[in-house]
This record gives C-alpha cells, sequence and structure tokens, in this order.
C-alpha cells in the first residue's frame, strides 16, 4: 500500500500523566494507521487511553500530561513538531473533532448557523453573506437536517440533531481526518443509528476519514471497516471488522465482544473476574494478565509485542506463537 | 393474595398547566405483588418518561393525578414514621457511581452512616457483620473495600457498593435508574448478576430504568415501554423483545447494533422534519409523526392498549383494534 492511501500515522505515541507516586502511562507505545476514506474503531473501556490517545494527535494534552515521544503525521506533517499557531490553522482544515457531549459543546447564546459560520469565518477569513449561507444550508442537507433550524439556538434541537450539528461543524472546512469522541453514546438506539447513518454518508460522499471512538462493540460492527483495542494505555489488537467478530486474537477482545447482550438467546451472564490494577502500579510483562483466563509464566516476564498474525489482524499477546516458520498459531501459554 | 406491593393508580405527571402543558408520564397503572419478586424493565428513549416514575416512587415529584398505594396506602398521606419505613424498603440505585459518592471520605463512612441513620445496630462488631454481609452479596469484601476512598475503585466496584448500601436496609424494592449505562461493556454483567441473584436470594423486586434493551432482555422478567410519557408496549421480557408488536417497539428492537459485521442495519431510518410534542390534553398517538403505518385515526383518537398475545403482552396500537 503505497503511502498515499494513508492519512494519519501514530507512531510509538506515548503519552504520561504526572501523578505523586510516578507517572500514569495513559497512552504507552501506541502505533496504528488510518487510511484514506476508512473508519477506524479505537474501543476500550474508561481508563484504557483511547481520549488520550486522541488528545495526543489533536495535541490537546495539558499538563499534568505530557507527550513523552512518538510521531503523529497528517498526511505526511509530522504535528508534534508544529507551535500552537500552527497547530490551530489546521485543526478544523485537516483535522477535526466530533465531541462527546453535543449537549455542552455548543455555545448555547448562539444560533447554530452563527456557529458554524464562526468557524469558516475564523479559518477562511470573511465571506460573502449569501455564498456562507449556502455552504451552511449544504452542510445541513449532508447531515440531514431541516433548513429550519439555521436561526434556532442549542437548547431548541433535540439530542440527535445536536450531534449531527457538531458533524455537520467538523466536515465545514473539508478536512482529512474527522475524530469522533464517543459521539453517540448519550443517544438511544435510533437516534445512534441515525447519527451512525450520517457518519457512513459522510464517508461515502466526501471520503473524509475517521476515528471512532467508543465501547459498544455492537455498534462498531455495524459501522467501522476496522478496529483498534485499547487496554490500559495500549494497543492490543487491531484487524479488519471481520476478521476480529469471527476470531478475536487477544482474550480481552473476546471478552469485549462476548460482553455484548444478545437479543435473540438468553444466555447466563458472565461476570468478568481477576481485577484491574492500579495505573500508577502496572503489572510486568503483559498489562492485561490480571485479569486473563489463560496467563501463563511468560507473561509475567515480557511484554507482548504487537505481531501480524494473518493479513488484516495484529495482536499484542504470548498466546500466539510462530509454528516453526510458517503461520501464528494460538496455543497455551 | 395479600395486598400488593405497589399499586400505582392512573398516575399522570403533568408540567404546566394541565391541558396544555407537556405530558412526562400519562395515566399509567401497574401493581407489583408482595410475594413474587420480579425485575421490570421500563425502557423508552430520553424524555419518554421513564426515570419520571422512578421520581414518583421515591417521592421525590408528585404525581399531578392519580395515586401512588404502598401496601395499600398512599404515599403522600405518610406520617413520618411511615415515611422512614418506606425508605427502609423502598431504596435506590443511580445512574452515576462516579458523582454519587464524596470523594473526600472512605468507604466506611457511606455505611457508617446507614447503620446510624436507620439504627441499624448498637454494638460496633454488629455493624460490621451487617455490613461485611451486605458486602459479600455484592461479591465484594470489607477488607478490600472499606478503606478505600471513591477513585480507588472501578466504577463497576462503586456501583455494586451503591447496591451493598441499599440492601443493608432489606428492602423489598429498589429503583435502578441506568445502573450500567456509565460502566463499562466488561464489567456490567457484573451488577446485572447481583440484580438477578438479589431478586432470587433475597426476594428484592427492581424497577429496572434502561434504554438498554439487550440488558433488560437479558435480566429482566417484564417490560414497560414508553412513547412520550404513554405506555406503547408492557408484556413479558422475552415476548415483547422477541415479537414486538408496537411499531416504535418495532423500530427500537431492529435498530440496537448487532455484534456481526455482516448483519448490518437494514435500510435508514428517517426523521420527520418537523416534530412537535403533543400537549397533555391533546388526543392521537404520540407516534403518529413517526409511524411508518399510521391510518387516519391515529392522529385524533388515542390508542388504548390492545391485547396482544400471551402473559397478558398489550400494545397501543390501532393496528390491533
Amino acid at each position: 500500500m503505497g503511502n498515499e492511501q494513508i492519512v494519519l500515522s501514530v507512531k510509538d505515541l506515548r503519552v504520561y500523566y504526572a501523578s505523586r507516586d510516578g507517572d500514569v502511562k495513559a497512552c504507552d507505545g501506541v502505533s496504528f494507521d488510518l487510511r484514506r476514506g476508512e473508519i477506524l474503531g479505537l474501543v476500550g473501556e474508561s481508563g484504557s487511553g483511547k481520549s488520550t490517545a486522541t488528545s495526543g494527535i489533536l495535541k490537546a494534552i495539558t499538563p499534568p500530561g505530557r507527550i513523552v515521544s512518538g510521531q503523529i503525521l497528517i498526511d505526511g506533517e509530522d504535528v508534534t513538531e508544529f507551535s500552537d499557531d500552527d497547530m490551530r490553522a489546521r485543526r478544523w482544515r485537516k483535522l477535526a473533532l466530533i465531541p462527546q457531549s453535543a449537549m455542552n459543546s455548543l455555545n448555547p447564546t448562539m444560533t447554530i448557523h452563527a456557529q458554524i459560520a464562526d468557524v469558516i469565518e475564523t479559518h477562511e477569513g470573511r465571506q460573502e453573506a449569501s455564498a456562507l449561507k449556502a455552504r451552511i444550508l449544504d452542510l445541513f442537507s449532508r447531515v440531514g437536517l431541516p433548513s429550519r433550524i439555521y436561526t434556532m439556538y442549542p437548547h431548541e434541537l433535540s439530542g440527535g440533531m445536536k450531534q449531527r450539528v457538531c458533524i455537520a461543524m467538523s466536515i465545514a472546512l473539508n478536512p482529512a481526518v474527522v475524530i469522533a469522541d464517543e459521539a453517540t453514546s448519550a443517544l438511544d438506539v435510533v437516534m445512534q443509528r441515525i447519527v451512525a447513518q450520517t457518519i457512513l454518508k459522510i464517508k461515502e460522499d466526501l471520503g473524509v476519514s475517521f476515528v471512532m471512538i467508543g465501547h459498544d462493540m455492537g455498534l462498531m460492527a455495524q459501522v467501522v471497516d476496522r478496529i483498534a483495542v485499547m487496554y490500559s494505555g495500549q494497543l492490543i489488537e487491531i484487524a479488519d471488522v471481520r476478521h476480529i467478530f469471527q476470531q478475536p486474537a487477544h482474550p480481552y477482545s473476546q471478552m469485549l465482544i462476548e460482553s455484548v447482550p444478545s437479543l435473540t438467546e438468553r444466555k447466563p451472564l458472565r461476570p468478568s473476574s481477576g481485577i484491574t490494577h492500579d495505573p500508577r502500579n502496572p503489572p510486568s510483562g503483559c498489562i492485561f494478565r490480571l485479569r486473563c483466563p489463560h496467563a501463563g509464566e511468560i507473561c509475567a516476564q515480557s511484554r507482548p509485542p504487537l505481531v501480524e498474525i494473518r493479513s488484516g489482524q495484529s495482536v499484542a499477546c504470548h498466546l500466539w506463537q510462530k509454528n516453526g516458520s510458517e503461520a501464528y498459531v494460538r496455543s497455551a501459554v | 393474595m395479600s395486598v400488593p406491593l405497589f399499586e400505582i393508580r392512573n398516575v399522570s405527571k403533568i408540567y404546566g398547566p394541565e391541558n396544555t402543558g407537556l405530558v412526562a408520564l400519562d395515566n399509567f397503572s401497574w401493581t407489583i405483588s408482595q410475594d413474587d419478586a420480579r425485575i421490570v424493565t421500563i425502557a423508552g428513549e430520553s424524555g419518554s418518561g421513564k426515570s419520571t416514575l422512578g421520581e414518583l416512587i421515591l417521592r421525590s415529584s408528585r404525581p399531578t393525578r392519580g395515586q401512588i398505594l404502598f401496601q395499600g396506602v398512599d404515599i403522600w398521606t405518610f406520617n413520618a414514621a411511615q415515611k422512614r419505613d418506606y425508605f427502609r424498603q423502598v431504596q435506590a440505585v443511580f445512574q452515576d457511581p462516579f458523582g454519587v459518592y464524596n470523594p473526600f471520605y472512605k468507604f466506611q463512612h457511606v455505611f457508617d452512616m446507614v447503620v446510624k441513620n436507620f439504627k441499624l445496630s448498637s454494638s460496633r462488631e454488629h455493624a460490621r457483620v451487617l455490613i461485611e454481609d451486605a458486602l459479600n452479596a455484592v461479591g465484594l469484601n470489607g477488607e478490600e473495600v472499606l478503606g478505600k476512598h471513591p477513585h480507588q475503585l472501578s466504577g463497576g466496584q462503586r456501583q455494586r457498593i451503591m447496591i451493598a448500601r441499599a440492601i443493608m436496609l432489606k428492602p423489598k424494592f429498589i429503583v435502578a435508574d441506568e445502573p450500567v449505562s456509565m460502566v463499562d461493556a466488561s464489567l456490567r454483567a457484573s451488577i446485572l448478576d447481583v440484580m438477578m441473584k438479589l431478586r432470587d436470594d433475597l426476594g428484592i423486586s427492581f424497577l429496572y430504568v434502561t434504554h438498554d434493551l439487550s440488558t433488560a432482555f437479558q435480566v429482566g422478567d417484564d417490560i414497560i415501554l414508553l412513547y412520550q410519557g404513554h405506555v406503547v408496549e408492557h408484556g413479558n421480557a422475552e415476548d415483547v423483545i422477541s415479537w414486538p408488536q408496537h411499531p416504535y417497539v418495532q423500530l427500537l428492537i431492529n435498530s440496537v447494533p448487532k455484534p456481526d459485521p455482516d448483519q448490518r442495519w437494514p435500510g435508514t431510518v428517517e426523521l420527520p422534519a418537523e416534530e412537535t410534542l403533543r400537549a397533555a390534553g391533546a388526543a392521537g398517538c404520540r407516534f403518529y409523526e413517526r409511524c411508518p403505518q399510521r391510518m387516519d385515526r391515529c392522529n385524533s383518537e388515542t390508542p388504548p392498549l390492545y391485547d396482544v398475545g400471551d402473559n397478558s403482552h398489550v400494545a397501543a396500537c390501532f393496528l390491533y383494534d
């Protein structure tokens, strides 16, 4: 695959938060590529570092956090080298964010059109009024919003509509990459479906690439092309969506997929055992071993590297070993 | 048959003037028995009135019309002693396991306050046993958690501590308002499992308020679905979710994302460009504007609940007239 196909590349990103008892490694050596026109799902539970990783990409880490090392290439430019002004010029244009809580991210004292106009004019300078209006109405139609909301205030819209206003705003300057941070988590299933439909349509129409952060594996199966799974600051599996649902390679990915309750079959719940470690004091070796049902001796000794076990699926787990010089197979440790 | 635990009689909650205000809950009736502990799910989108029902039961909001009887007595006629007894028997677990605790106190304090306020025990040793029993019932132990501050435990553990605090009072009924929606997927099962154990071992009934139909299907005995304050379907949870009859419930169940990339959502959902909330006094089905099967009469008459299946499975839709 040529480099022009990769629109965002994260290489060995480390973001640490200073605490009294030492650094918390919220994002500890994370690497992944986002391909042009794809939706990559970034999943993990709260505290897994998925939001920290994206704040790192947006260069929005504030003390006590800091980017320790790593590269973030957007269209070939390393944003970690940028000054704040350079970065500000590229937000919205190259890289936009759909925030988790649309309810709180719109300005309650500004009309919808004024907020979108603000984004456009801040970056592109003053616009001719009728062209600006046409452009905003075009954005509305792309995300399925009626034109009557043009002069409305945020409190007059439903949660799903506000979320679509945020999507319209995120694509206003034609960015290459949009990060959707739990964009549908606060919505009910029907609204969630409508917002997901909108994201899929934007991807098709405009070729925008998305990083979709979330924890609902059911929703991921419906929307994304590939999934990256994080656990406690580390990327433990990255795979095509079909591969990971057919055969989750990491025991944690398997746990996440199995924890989606079924609507067709009532089966006994399986509460996960094991303990979640204190992030200031991670276990030696594999980060997941305290909760892993398969952990063996080697898991306490070394951190498993991320290896490609088949085309389109990579995992960081000692269960997967090379069978001679040939394929990777899963065996007991 | 003894007096029911709860009898909710034609309760409405209207914000604003009775005829032109907004309905949070409309003419809601429901009975739950003393003897048969059940997990009853109340589901619907945000704004459908599901939390309003919880608030009415917890006496934090007063019905505009109708009555809520607890063991035969209207909860708004209680004197101080009855009120105290009521809150011993009816407890609540809320959505946010992060905001509910005072971050400065250890969990020991949470339990000490319950013992003190409800005079559960006169000796330290006995109180310690009560606390330990309650924690064991939710799969925790005192040594692990009592000396800790809230930030030291996971969301799932904190939520189970909320439940342990509630069950120290040996309640008959717990209102659980979205207890798992802020807890990570891999830890949700531990809380739902505790709810089922408490129902089976201690005979506690739950009002499980949620918008997540799949967990309702896994743990719920009965399910009530609301749309804009009106009951649209009610029945055994397995029946309703496997054979939904109301067009709204069918849309909801079709929209639950399946964890299978080869079974993606069929078709697309369209929303009406204009959607107005009907005023309290207005007739007509609340789902009219979004309904793919609407008929003329749906706009002028409010559909009553029709029988649509076994085990008192009912749906409010003229398709079943």
